[in-house]
């Protein structure tokens, strides 16, 4: 990996450096394209001029026309001819330049990739990634989070790292993996958020969710940049005395059933914190996992804080009324301990 | 139509360059027409277990439709990819699909490709990389996503340096989606080995192709995309066959995607439920004289290359090997319900039988022949 021509200072120790989740989610490519050469990459402005938010920046210039593909406006074909391209072995990545241009191969997506292990048995090895989320300014069409649309699709994988460690490392096992992996990063995250990072080679595992932040009082259940939401309001709740736990997903696609009931068994009150729509929304699955399987242990009615059910505005003001905020999480938090 | 019919016997002696059918030993020749005659016998046993309710769900046929599906196939190497539709069995027969697995999916048999899990000839095959046999990758029912994938697979096999032609068949109605767009662009801007069928059966469902576009010929579909096409008389094998080799040879060369236009006719509904009210009856007679198989059947005979009686042998053998084949499959137990939700994600992968992949009788015949002289190795 690229770690390894550097001297690093104790053996035993990864060398970690503080980057941000974006240069994180490029390391990864890079990595997986050194260490693999099955692995390319093709989109729309890939390549020399490195991707709309510059993800891909430098891959053509390390790997070549032939490995970091510019694609026309084509999501279909993007994603078709991956999944053609890993019938014959390789292991596509694709990225969409707006997840919300994902709407464009959503049959492709659902009806040939996410059934074709199933129906024939010939597994679909292939990544589409790209910028989801709001919160700058993108209007209706370039700044959705579409997890529930694929949610009801058994066949995808879907992950969405919160933090430069889990961008790197959930992209690296997607690659890896050998179903369709959706891979989802969080666009107001790119450069906002940095954390350490090992140069060696690590993977985060699809299908497990992390607790960021310990409590006894609640559970906020999240993912994405919701997670960062949640752990400003989980602060501002100590100062109260209130403990909240946050549960970061990582993975929507396979869901971390066991660390949700464990958090519900510990805490007894939850709250839904995610940044999609709230009707038909991934806390509805959720709350309705955790109403069949722990609802002996709840001490409150399940809570969803949620974007409102429009679609996403272009104006700041609007905007910031339409998506959660720290202030609604911890008003509904207090809600939830006081009931 | 820059296709045409070349069936003058004097001039067959020497081959044409642009006649590659010119150079078809009289085993390979009969070997088409077999496969041609089995893909029919094919169907109309599975008319038969129709009848019977034995086949789940619809049944397509594609009569009138085999004679250029065998002759497109027929140009392929033996491993390079196919991306046939449901109308395709001649170009299963070809890739040597044995017709037992046809039948298997059609009753949705669990010991079928799919285990039940999918349709009639939804079938997937994929070799390993150093054995000589064909990529088969069935169609899902949103029927211009082949386009893409085919693209992709030609692409990943020459990523793998491993090439393959990727061949994908597609009707007039499929044409106008925008997987088809998408992936005959993307196709022609990566130069990808793909060569594209594009069947003007008339009809898709019911619509008639004039409201299907507003260009006279199928194959002009392709002139955007900077794509070479050319249009063929879908019911002359020879014709059919000869421009599919060409392109073939030319997409395998390096010079990109390729399109045929197929002009036929699909002359039963689309499905056995349909009775193709909507077809006048002229349109019908007329193609009914055009038979695939008559013509073919026709051009052997005047060529000498076999007699009646030869031929009325072949016929009888495909329609007992069918027969044989259905008979076989029939009494194959259905999935077992316990297994519904196996095979979803890797790792839980369930028993998929691999397609068992036949020869004709005419191959071990065929494959030690030479083949007829080019114009260049006579001058």
């Amino acid at each position: 990996m690229s770690g390894g021509s550097k001297d690093p200072p104790y053996t035993s120790a990864f060398i970690m450096a503080v980057i941000t989740y974006l240069e994180a989610i490029r390391q990864a490519l890079f990595d997986e394209m050194s260490a693999d050469e099955r692995v390319f990459v093709m989109g729309e402005d890939v390549g020399a001029y490195g991707g709309a938010f510059k993800v891909t920046e430098g891959l053509q210039d390390k790997f070549g026309e032939a490995r970091v593909i510019d694609t026309p406006i084509s999501e279909i074909a993007i994603v078709g001819s991956a999944i053609g391209a890993s019938y014959m072995g390789m292991r596509p990545v694709c990225e969409i330049q707006f997840i919300d241009f994902i709407a464009c191969c959503f049959d492709m997506l659902t009806n040939f990739a996410a059934t074709s292990r199933y129906r024939n048995g010939a597994g679909v090895p292939i990544v589409v990634r790209g910028p989801c989320g709001g919160g700058v300014g993108g209007g209706p069409f370039h700044s959705l989070n579409p997890e529930s649309f694929f949610l009801n699709t058994p066949g995808l994988k879907m992950v969405e790292p919160s933090t430069a460690y889990d961008a790197k490392g959930l992209l690296k096992a997607a690659i890896r993996d050998d179903d369709p992996v959706l891979y989802f990063e969080h666009k107001f995250l790119y450069r906002r958020i940095k954390d350490e990072v090992p140069d060696e080679d690590y993977i985060v595992p699809l299908g497990k969710a992390a607790v960021r932040c310990e409590g006894s009082d609640l559970t906020i259940i999240t993912f994405g940049a919701m997670v960062h939401t949640a752990l400003d309001a989980a602060k501002q709740l100590e100062a109260d005395g209130v403990h909240a736990e946050v549960l970061d997903l990582r993975s929507l696609a396979p869901l971390d059933r066991e660390a949700i009931l464990a958090s519900v068994a510990k805490t007894s009150r939850v709250l839904l914190l995610y940044e999609a729509r709230r009707t038909g929304g991934i806390g509805g699955e959720l709350a309705a996992i955790i109403a069949e399987e722990a609802f002996e242990y709840l001490d409150a009615p399940i809570m969803r804080i949620a974007s409102e059910d429009a679609p996403v505005p272009y104006a700041p003001p609007l905007e910031a009324a339409f998506l959660p905020t720290v202030d609604k999480v911890v008003e509904g938090a207090r809600k939830l301990v006081e009931y | 139509m820059t296709g045409k019919s070349t069936l003058n016997a004097d001039e067959w002696r020497v081959a044409d360059p642009d006649r590659p059918s010119d150079l078809l030993a009289r085993e390979q020749l009969l070997e088409m027409y077999y496969f041609t005659r089995l893909a029919r016998e094919v169907e109309e046993r599975l008319v038969i277990l129709f009848r019977q309710s034995k086949v789940i769900g619809g049944l397509y046929r594609s009569l009138g439709q085999e004679g250029e599906s065998v002759a497109t196939a027929y140009a392929l190497q033996r491993r390079d990819a196919v991306l046939p539709l449901i109308r395709n069995m001649g170009a299963l027969m070809t890739m040597g699909v044995r017709p037992i697995e046809i039948f298997r999916q059609y009753m949705a048999k669990g010991t079928s490709n799919s285990r039940g899990r999918d349709l009639n000839i939804h079938i997937v095959h994929m070799p390993a990389p150093d054995t000589h046999e064909p990529v088969i990758v069935g169609p899902i029912s949103m029927l211009g996503d082949s386009i893409p994938v085919a693209a992709g697979i030609a692409m990943g096999a020459r990523m793998r340096n491993n090439p393959r032609v990727a061949m994908a068949w597609i009707g007039d109605g499929a044409t106008s989606t925008g997987a088809f767009h998408e992936g005959m662009n993307f196709a022609a801007v990566q130069k990808i080995p793909l060569v594209v069928v594009a069947e003007d059966n008339k009809y898709a469902y019911s619509t008639p192709i004039s409201q299907q576009m507003a260009i006279k010929r199928i194959d002009e579909r392709a002139e955007s995309y900077g794509i070479a096409h050319e249009l063929v008389d879908g019911n002359d094998m020879l014709a059919v066959y000869d421009v599919a080799k060409r392109m073939v040879e030319s997409a395998r060369a390096g010079h990109g995607p390729q399109l045929i236009g197929i002009d036929t006719m699909r002359m039963q509904g689309h499905a056995q439920h349909d009775d193709a009210r909507y077809v006048p009856k002229t349109l019908l007679d007329e193609w009914t004289a055009k038979d695939p198989l008559r013509r073919f059947r026709q051009v052997l005979i005047e060529r000498s290359i076999a007699g009646d009686r030869e031929l009325d042998d072949i016929d009888k053998m495909a329609k007992d090997y069918a027969a044989r084949e259905a008979d076989l499959a029939v009494d194959e137990p259905m999935p077992d319900p316990a297994t519904v939700t196996r095979g979803v994600y890797a790792g839980d992968d369930y028993a998929v039988p691999r397609i068992e992949l036949v020869k004709s009788p005419f191959a071990r015949v065929s494959a030690g022949l030479k083949t007829r002289p080019t114009q260049e190795e006579v001058s």
